[in-house]
């Protein structure tokens, strides 16, 4: 692998991958122990197969894990497992509420092959696939640049496609976020945000300079000039339309949330952070304030706003949701009812919003920060990764993907704990639903491929090719691409 | 672009740290509130997932049960006996609160109580399902339903009252009725709309079915206060005996007052000169106000009535921190006139013949003539005796406590006497409390309520053997009206005859 430069450098760094390898190793342990104890709980025994589903998840991301060995070997270790255990766990809770779905007396006999669990067993073998294509696909995380507004085009498609199709083929509770199939519904939104980032970090990095330096001074911070706001504006305009026609305030918020942390990140300015929450609160303000005066199209926001202020004011009603869940965090307390011995099913939508508050209930305050935790562990390293990647397009997007997960599972654990009002979100690779975990997994797959290059040794090649898209290395003579930004930066 | 994405890893810990907090919250602060919050279909779910346990009197007969449903709620509470039972046990709902001694106990019951502790580990390594604890009553089933048999089946066709017996000597409970009562299986039924319903039933119901009369109201005691009246006497002035000449005559009027006197219930019993025996077994309503005023005076009277436990909530043992079970206090009232407060002697004089502001239950009743008749020692009452684990064991088991002892033996010994000759005496007015091989003693009372409502009927008396107290009884007719006393009294002989020959003791 390593050719000629290889032998110059002074210290070449390690891959870390048997690091990586020994931390799957303990989630597996991890997963397992959890898988019996849930039996042990819920079934009354241990089966003789509850090693199964641990057991295909050890499969998956050993391939995954060697993969990443052929394919990005400077990755960064910790992502891997990070997200192999909140996986892991995610599957393991759908199979409990399948347990739980089942009469008490055949529960020993439910098939593995079956249920929620065994459907989010296959989509993650599904997703991590596709993240292992996609970084033997994406060589270089810059070529990506090229398809900046082909993508930027198709994620604004993905966004609007729900909201221009009749109800009946894209409504799920009220929220317009779906396309329904005969078989099968996709969240298309849950892509469209990857898509939408490559644009912003693509945009931004060729406006950097301008955005950032023509200002106006105002009250000790530094504005942008009125023509430079227009896509702000426009992003804004977006979000306001989600929240609108699709009824969704956290995708809403998401999108804006991640161009206005994208726009800071690349100009530097606190004054877009500043004008972005003003934006984003007054638009809020004013869905609401419109809501409760003319309804219309704002009535829901301003209806969820209200059962966020009081669930307990309509509980059986516009509040249950809220109600359950927060019922459901209570009963599980500091240390939790323990995995299995809870009745996480008494929450509406356990499988998918609200998944976070039926394992709150059975794994306790202490699980819940525990995997709190591991969250917080992925987005940091995935921050690392960008700070570490030399090229300003690969640091806005890896910056971008990792604020991503962290204010999704801000919004959606924020409102099933009724810290912000509540939208429907998926946890991030924890909630059922194929949409969100191969989207999440292909952003993993992309910050992958990002921290290895940061962690790449400079003039090194890129790992071994298969073909594909590539750039540096390779056979014939490098590949120039036009406007590609490469300049590297601290 | 450095700083800005090591700022933004701040931002993202402050999100993180913001979840964190508010799980706290949600989870340690306020998990107890939502842990029994009434949405929360948890509780229900886990507590009717086994057998609640059962509550039985002294003897084991099942005052609530739990009966396999085959529905998602899979034991339904039962109250085999229905009304009898109903005042003394509360009940338990699905979804409205459930009350007295089916609150008090709940852990208990459903086998999550501290005392079970131990029972539960075992149960986790024989695999053993944990289950509900049961909980055994002192009380007396002869008792029981001779008390609620007789008040319901009394003379006066009187609707509403109560009885309370217990036993002098530990102040364990052997019946308390409370009468109109209704049946507890209305409201423990899993068709909550229906529970909701009856309960709305019961409770919009003009004769206040659901007041447990026994121990949670409080009424003009009449002519029973008459015993701590003399009991303050004689502790005051030692030379004062059962046999002692007193003052009576058919009007009393306090010093210095004109327009007030004080009459007898009847004319031609109250004779100028009277011996206190005499007086309290014809009720000389002149002799005990004369007394009340001249002798013992207000704040004498008072405390002696607050050492037999007036003003302050006679709870149960085992109720102690709680009072589940809804016990109020008795009361003297003020005694007083105008605004500087001076002791106003026309209301000492009511208030030493249990009228006025002096209020009492029939609990504080059945206690202060088990408190004569146990030589002056009161006991705490309980009607909880022991607290029996799902393999039978004995978890707990509640001790008698002494709570205070009001008077001294030689004074109780001259009150018991006194009392006797109520009940045996020809002209008595409780002779028909008599129970032939037992003393009985006893104090009817006749006390008005409002100018426009009937008198209450009261009788409070006790039933030695060989100087030995066995029971105590108090018995309560509301608004009973002409010959309430003399009824009451019947009630209580027939109860206390109930429980001795249960006992093989007459």
């Amino acid at each position: 692998m390593g050719g000629g430069a290889g032998v110059s450098a002074p210290a070449r760094p390690r891959t870390r991958r048997n690091v990586e390898l020994g931390l799957l190793v303990f989630v597996i342990a991890i997963l397992t122990v959890y898988a019996a104890v849930v039996e042990g709980n819920a079934i009354g025994e241990v089966t003789s197969d509850f090693w199964f589903q641990t057991a295909m998840i050890a499969i998956i991301f050993g391939v995954a894990h060697v993969a990443v060995r052929f394919l990005a070997p400077y990755a960064d270790p910790v992502i891997l497992p990070a997200v192999a255990l909140i996986n892991g766990i995610g599957v393991a809770f759908l199979r409990r509420l399948d347990l739980a779905g089942t009469k008490a007396v055949d529960r020993a006999g439910l098939s593995v092959f079956g249920g929620d669990g065994f459907r989010q067993l296959g989509w993650t073998a599904v997703a991590v696939i596709g993240a292992v294509v996609l970084l033997a696909v994406v060589r270089d995380h810059r070529s990506l640049s090229r398809y900046a507004y082909t993508l930027g085009l198709a994620g604004i498609v993905l966004v609007l496609i729900p909201a221009v199709l009749p109800a009946r083929y894209s409504a799920i509770n009220g929220a317009k976020l779906w396309i329904k199939l005969p078989g099968f519904t996709i969240q298309p939104g849950e892509f469209a945000k990857i898509c939408l980032l490559v644009f912003f970090a693509y945009y931004l990095v060729r406006k950097r300079e301008v955005l950032s330096l023509a200002s106006k001074r105002f009250l000790g911070i530094d504005f942008p000039r009125g023509r430079d706001l227009g896509p702000v504006v426009g992003v804004w305009l977006m979000s306001l339309m989600v929240l609108v026609f699709e009824k969704d305030l956290g995708t809403s918020l998401m999108y804006f949330g991640l161009f206005v942390v994208t726009l800071y990140v690349a100009t530097e300015r606190v004054s877009w952070l500043i004008i972005g929450l003003g934006l984003f609160l007054g638009g809020a303000f004013l869905a609401y304030f419109l809501g409760k005066t003319i309804g219309g199209p704002f009535l829901n926001f301003s209806e969820r706003a209200t059962t966020w202020l009081d669930p307990f004011g309509d509980a059986n009603n516009k509040g249950y949701q809220l109600v359950q869940s927060l019922l459901g965090l209570g009963t599980g307390g500091l240390t939790g009812t323990g995995p299995g011995a809870g009745q996480p099913t008494k929450v509406p939508e356990v499988r998918t919003d609200f998944i976070f508050s039926g394992l709150g209930e059975e794994i306790g305050l202490f699980g819940l920060t525990a995997l709190l935790v591991v969250y917080v562990l992925l987005v940091e390293r995935g921050l690392r990764a960008a700070i570490n990647v030399r090229d300003s397009f690969g640091k806005l997007f890896a910056g971008g993907l990792a604020f991503t997960v962290g204010l999704q599972v801000f919004v959606i654990v924020g409102g099933i704990s009724q810290l912000i009002p509540l939208t429907g979100q998926t946890t991030p690779f924890l909630s059922a639903g194929g949409s969100s975990l191969v989207a999440n997994w292909l952003l993993i797959g992309l910050l992958l491929r990002i921290s290895d290059a940061g962690r790449r040794p400079a003039g090194g090649p890129p790992a071994i090719g298969l073909g594909g898209i590539s750039t540096g290395g390779g056979g014939g003579a490098p590949v120039q691409i036009k406007e590609m930004p490469t300049e590297v930066v601290r | 672009m450095n700083a800005p994405l090591r700022r933004v890893g701040v931002v993202v810990l402050v999100l993180f740290a913001l979840l964190f907090l508010n799980l706290n919250y949600r989870q340690v602060v306020m998990a107890d509130a939502y842990r029994t919050d009434s949405h929360n279909a948890r509780v229900q779910a886990t507590e009717y997932e086994r057998p609640r346990g059962k509550i039985a009197d002294a003897k084991g007969t099942v005052l609530a049960d739990a009966q396999s449903t085959g529905d998602s709620l899979k034991f339904l509470r039962t109250y085999p006996l229905r009304d009898e039972y109903a005042h003394v046990l509360g009940y338990k709902p699905v979804n409205l609160g459930s009350t007295s001694l089916e609150k008090l106990n709940n852990d208990f019951l459903i086998g999550t109580s501290d005392k079970q502790a131990a029972d539960r580990i075992a149960g986790m390594f024989t695999g053993k399902e944990p289950a509900g604890g049961n909980v055994l009553l002192t009380l007396s089933k002869a008792t029981q339903d001779t008390a609620y048999q007789a008040l319901g089946a009394n003379k006066l066709k009187v609707k509403s009252g109560a009885v309370v017996a217990m036993d002098p000597n530990t102040g364990a409970l052997l019946a308390e009725v409370s009468l109109p009562s209704y049946d507890p299986n209305l409201l423990s039924t899993h068709d909550i709309n229906a529970a909701a319903a009856n309960y709305k039933t019961l409770n919009g119901d003009p004769a206040k079915p659901l007041l447990n009369r026994a121990v949670s109201e409080i009424y003009p005691p009449g002519s029973t206060f008459k015993i701590i009246t003399s009991a303050a006497a004689m502790t005051a002035d030692s030379s004062l005996t059962p046999d002692s000449i007193v003052p009576g005559g058919e009007f009393y009027k306090p010093p210095q007052v004109s327009d007030f006197q004080i009459k007898n219930s009847h004319t031609g019993v109250c004779p100028d000169q009277i011996t206190m025996k005499q007086a309290l077994t014809v009720s000389c309503n002149t002799v005990f106000a004369r007394m009340g005023v001249e002798r013992v005076g207000a704040d004498k009277l008072k405390s002696m009535a607050q050492a037999f436990g007036f003003e302050s909530e006679p709870r149960l043992v085992e109720d102690q921190d709680h009072n589940y079970c809804g016990i109020v206090a008795s009361h003297t009232g003020s005694m007083t006139a105008g605004s500087d407060n001076r002791v106003d002697p026309p209301a000492v004089a009511q208030s030493s013949i249990g009228q006025r502001e002096v209020k009492m239950s029939p609990l504080q009743g059945a206690m202060i003539a088990a408190t004569v008749a146990n030589d002056g020692k009161q006991m705490r009452p309980y009607v909880v005796d022991r607290l029996q684990n799902s393999d039978l064991s004995i978890a707990d088991h509640t001790e008698p406590k002494t709570l205070r002892t009001p008077i001294t033996a030689d004074v109780a010994h001259e009150l018991q006497d006194m009392m006797f000759s109520v009940v045996s005496a020809d002209d008595g007015t409780g002779k028909s409390a008599r129970i032939s091989g037992l003393q009985v003693g006893g104090k009817t009372g006749t006390a008005q309520d409002g100018e426009e409502a009937q008198d209450h009927g009261w009788f409070i008396g006790f039933a030695l053997k060989d100087g030995k107290p066995v029971v105590s009884v108090a018995v309560f007719l509301e608004n009973a009206g002409k010959g309430g006393s003399a009824e009451a009294a019947r009630i209580g002989g027939l109860v206390m005859k109930a429980y001795a020959d249960e006992k093989g003791i007459r």
